[in-house]
């Protein structure tokens, strides 16, 4: 089927003329532009940059936290850190940055020459910038008429009546709500978009059993964006309403609810887990075929699963309600539909854990950081499970047992599959591989720090220590295990910067990578190492999952076996 | 009056040695854990009067019970999926004598027999697993009050805890007295009914019950039966604003006759020392009465603690400090000094004004 892709080399593809442009010129064309590999990049490189800044509030807090009786914060100074790092860390770094790798990565996967909608996508990313910095203007904007915090400083749930107008007095809140709520259009603005696309933009040939599984996760993703982002947006603005015109839907003492804004915060917040969950299985899903050497385990099944996750992620919510009072019957629903959503999972860990089996393995940093995924997300399921038996939680919820729990779903599953990911795709992001001993070096300092970190945070959790807190008397014996912590952070941090260090010398120095350096399967690596504007000379035609496959294996092609099975249907 | 702590006023800040670490029930397994090594080194690292694993009441045991069960189970899983991980890793790996790129492994796309059993084992697990979650939640939260049991209403506020208990008439502050429950069978739990005056707040001592929340607009129900005579410890587990980390709980279950008798204490009116006349007249005279109540004088204010018995606490401002005459000569004149962000303000009183304060203060027992 080689005449039907369209190899570098078969049409021109030589880049548009060079001439020596002024970096105001340079500036410009970022600036307007709406190719969507130029936005992924914005993306990625602004949510690197909120990446440092959330990295620097929690070394402070991890200085603070290392002994007992610390007082090298002021409990306020405390409160809006941990705030701005919870905001930060998932607001504006971890669901652009996947959704800027899904704006780079998804059109190039299904042979499309952009998004359906370039101008959104550029909107998207611009109202996002200006959310995020409308946030951390709250450092420069001062207090407000009444005085109090002008940095938000009640936590990233930021459950109300806490953020009222009675309780938080300054612009804080306000920062806080308006500040996200704008950024949520954004997400809207790109969930939309990438929904679009995989629906309407696809190639010639590539039905959607035929899809790539990352762009199947991000179409999963972008769908549960687009229902759960608008719950918060209804509750930030129900706040503001609250603060600012006398409205009373989380005023206790004029008949409000507190438990409301509880119930509108973890209806968004808890599929938003599984939003940032799902672009990260993606990469896995690209990364351990690849360098497996193996045809992914169970497509269907895979599939099946992603869809499945994305359906109940909506029924779990009150599971971070336990302690609120919702009797026992509502406790009962809530621990059945957070287990039901571990056999999806469940499926998809034993998949690619066959993906693996019998494959021949290459040790290249993309497949280190998944590896480490596999393991690490599997911890942080079956901690998840012991958070889901109601009973267990109501002495674990809150403490820092929890706080180990989900970071380690979201840096050693999430972020260790996204640091795969820009090892993987760097090179065609580029046209230069990062340097794979420094990549080594990350990988293996960032795993030292991270279980020095998380795996002993667990146990002040299990000893007594509540979350959110900015000192602890010394006879609870929590200060061993934080000065341990503590450690382990600074550990990460010099891990991180060798990243970065990589990362910028990679782009000037690094080994020109050619058009397809992993000797991988998906369209992305048929155009060249950077793709030109316009991706792809002509429109691909697919007759497989794994299009480069059948090329490079016309003895024993994956259409083959798609046409069997699917005939296999047909006689059934 | 018998406290069961005297002398608690001479420990550190923390206040927490207040009785000797080894002294605390461990739970089964981490004592083998304990006598296996031996050192007090592990007392050092796996001790604390806040242990979720080491539980003192009948809620706690359950909630140990079911938490150790988990750990069985899931920790089954861990070993499981992760040995099978680590010998694919390492068996399947490219090796020098079968890298040759030419050949790619034998491609599999998947079974249906393998896949369905990787479906229906877990779902297995979890019907086990739920079933006895249910049973534990039930048991717990539906458990039916018994007649002789003791209520006590739990206010949450910015940063301390207010208990009253509405049979007898008592209110105080931050260290909640109840009677011991030693014989199991004729338990005698105390059942707290919760709420707030202002944000959400959370109840929790460990070694006694999970959290219970404290949210506005509705009454929670928990209860707990401690099975020895002590001090349990707590703290707020809901962020609650600039102080939530010193709003912390004490709880002192008290043998039944020790518990009449601080109950008969705290129902008397505050003691009138003439004595200290001149320091009443100065916390009288000033705002100091427009949040704290002392019964049988003007002061009948209910944003603070109650202060009727304030000499019979071992501890001031939800457990920061000591109560002594000296810290509470300190915490009048800078209360933001020791617990910043705290809602009591300084009053700028001389200091002469405070002494006197505090003086008239250390009588009321």
């Amino acid at each position: 089927m080689a005449d039907s892709i369209p190899l570098s080399g078969i049409v021109d593809l030589t880049p548009d003329e060079e001439h020596p442009r002024l970096w105001l010129q340079v500036m410009h064309d970022w600036i307007v532009t709406v190719d969507h590999k130029k936005i992924g990049l914005m993306y990625i490189a602004a949510s690197l940059m909120f990446f440092a800044i959330g990295g620097v509030e929690v070394l402070l807090m991890r200085i603070q936290l290392a002994k007992p009786e610390s007082k090298f914060l002021s409990p306020e100074q405390y409160n809006q850190l941990f705030t701005l790092h919870g905001t930060t860390m998932i607001f504006f770094v971890a669901m652009p940055i996947l959704f800027g790798f899904g704006n780079y990565l998804v059109p190039l996967m299904i042979g499309a020459r952009d998004m359906a909608f370039p101008r959104l996508n550029a909107f998207s990313f611009w109202i996002y910038l200006f959310g995020a910095s409308l946030l951390y203007y709250s450092i420069l904007g001062g207090k407000g008429v009444f005085g109090g915090s002008g940095i938000p400083d009640v936590g990233w749930f930021a459950y109300a009546p806490l953020t009222e107008s009675g309780f938080s007095q300054g612009n804080g809140s306000d920062y806080w709500a308006l500040g996200i709520f704008i950024t949520g259009i954004g997400t809207i603005g790109t969930a939309l978009n990438i929904t679009a696309t995989t629906i309407c933009m696809r190639c010639k040939g590539m039905k959607l059993s035929r899809m790539p599984l990352y762009v199947w996760l991000m179409l999963v993703t972008s769908v549960m964006a687009l229902a759960a982002i608008p719950p918060l947006s209804a509750a930030q603005i129900m706040l503001v309403l609250d603060r600012h015109l006398g409205a009373h839907f989380f005023d206790i003492q004029a008949g409000g609810s507190a438990v409301l804004w509880a119930h509108f915060f973890w209806i968004f917040g808890h599929p938003e887990v599984y939003i940032l969950v799902m672009p990260a299985f993606a990469f896995a899903n690209e990364i351990i075929p690849v360098f497996s050497r193996k045809a992914i385990f169970g497509y269907p099944a895979m599939v099946a699963a992603s869809v499945g996750i994305a359906f109940i992620s909506f029924t779990v919510w009150a599971h971070h309600m336990f302690t609120v009072g919702m009797g026992a019957v509502a406790n009962t629903a809530f621990v059945l539909s957070t287990m039901v959503i571990a056999v999806p999972t469940g499926i998809k860990i034993f998949n690619w854990l066959a993906t693996i089996w019998g494959g021949k393995i290459r040790f290249r940093v993309p497949m280190l950081f998944c590896i480490g995924f596999l393991f690490q997300f599997t911890i942080a399921g079956l901690t998840g499970i012991m958070l889901g038996v109601a009973p267990f939680d109501w002495q674990l919820h809150n403490s820092y047992f929890v706080v180990a729990h989900f970071h380690y779903v979201i840096l050693g599953g999430i972020f260790f599959c996204l640091f795969g990911a820009f090892y993987y795709w760097f090179p065609k992001m580029t046209g230069r591989m990062m340097d794979e001993t420094l990549g080594k070096w990350h990988f293996w300092l960032f795993v030292l720090g991270f279980h020095l970190t998380f795996d002993f945070m667990h146990i002040p959790g299990l000893l007594g220590m509540p979350r959110e807190i900015y000192t602890y008397e010394p006879g609870h014996h929590w200060g061993i295990w934080n000065m341990i912590v503590t450690i382990g952070a600074f550990v990460q941090a010099i891990a991180v910067l060798i990243f970065v260090f990589n990362l910028v010398r990679s782009c000037f120095k690094g080994k020109l990578a050619g058009n397809d350096p992993w000797d991988a399967w998906t369209l992305e690596w048929t155009t060249t190492s950077p793709p030109p504007s316009y991706n792809f000379a002509s429109e691909p035609t697919v007759r497989s999952r794994r299009p480069l496959w059948d090329l490079k294996h016309p003895e024993e092609p994956d259409w083959e076996y798609e046409l069997g099975t699917e005939n296999e249907m047909a006689a059934k | 009056m018998n406290r069961p702590a005297k002398t608690a006023r001479s420990v550190a800040l923390s206040g927490l040695a207040l009785q000797p670490l080894h002294s605390y029930a461990f739970s089964p397994i981490l004592n083998e854990l304990r006598g296996a090594t031996g050192s007090s080194l592990f007392d050092r690292l796996f001790t604390s009067p806040t242990n979720i694993f080491s539980p003192q009441s009948a809620p706690a045991h359950d909630i140990f019970r079911l938490s150790m069960f988990t750990l069985i189970v899931t920790g089954a899983i861990f070993v499981t999926v992760s040995g099978l991980l680590l010998y694919a890793i390492i068996r399947f790996r490219e090796r020098p004598d079968n890298v040759d790129a030419d050949r790619e492994p034998p491609q599999i796309y998947g079974s249906n027999q393998i896949e369905l059993a990787w479906t229906v084992i877990p779902i297995l697990i979890i019907v086990v697993l739920f079933l006895s979650t249910v049973r534990v939640i039930f048991g717990i939260q539906q458990a039916p009050e018994p007649k002789q049991a003791l209520d006590v209403q739990v206010i949450g506020h910015r940063f301390w805890w207010e208990f009253r208990y509405p049979k007898y008439g008592v209110i105080t502050a931050n260290e909640l007295h109840v009677p011991v429950s030693s014989d199991p069978k004729d338990p005698l739990p105390t059942y707290l009914k919760l709420t707030t005056a202002d944000v959400d707040h959370s109840f929790w001592v460990p070694r006694l019950a999970g959290k219970t929340d404290l949210f506005g607009g509705q009454v929670n129900t928990t209860w707990i039966q401690p099975e020895a005579t002590g001090i349990y410890y707590g703290q707020c587990a809901q962020f609650c604003g600039m102080e939530h980390a010193r709003m912390l709980i004490r709880v002192y279950a008290q043998s039944t006759t020790d518990f009449q008798s601080w109950i008969a204490n705290q129902q008397k009116i505050a003691v009138e020392d003439p004595s200290v006349a001149e320091g009443r007249g100065v916390f009288e005279q000033n705002a100091c009465i427009n949040c704290h109540s002392i019964s049988g004088t003007v002061a009948n204010g209910h944003f603070g603690p109650d202060l009727t018995h304030l000499m019979s606490r071992d501890t001031i401002a939800a457990g920061t400090l000591p109560n002594t005459r000296a810290n509470l000569e300190k915490w009048i004149k800078d209360p933001d000094a020791y617990k910043p962000g705290c809602l009591m303000p300084a009053m700028e009183l001389s200091d002469q004004d405070v002494k006197k304060i505090a003086s008239y203060l250390v009588t009321l027992h």
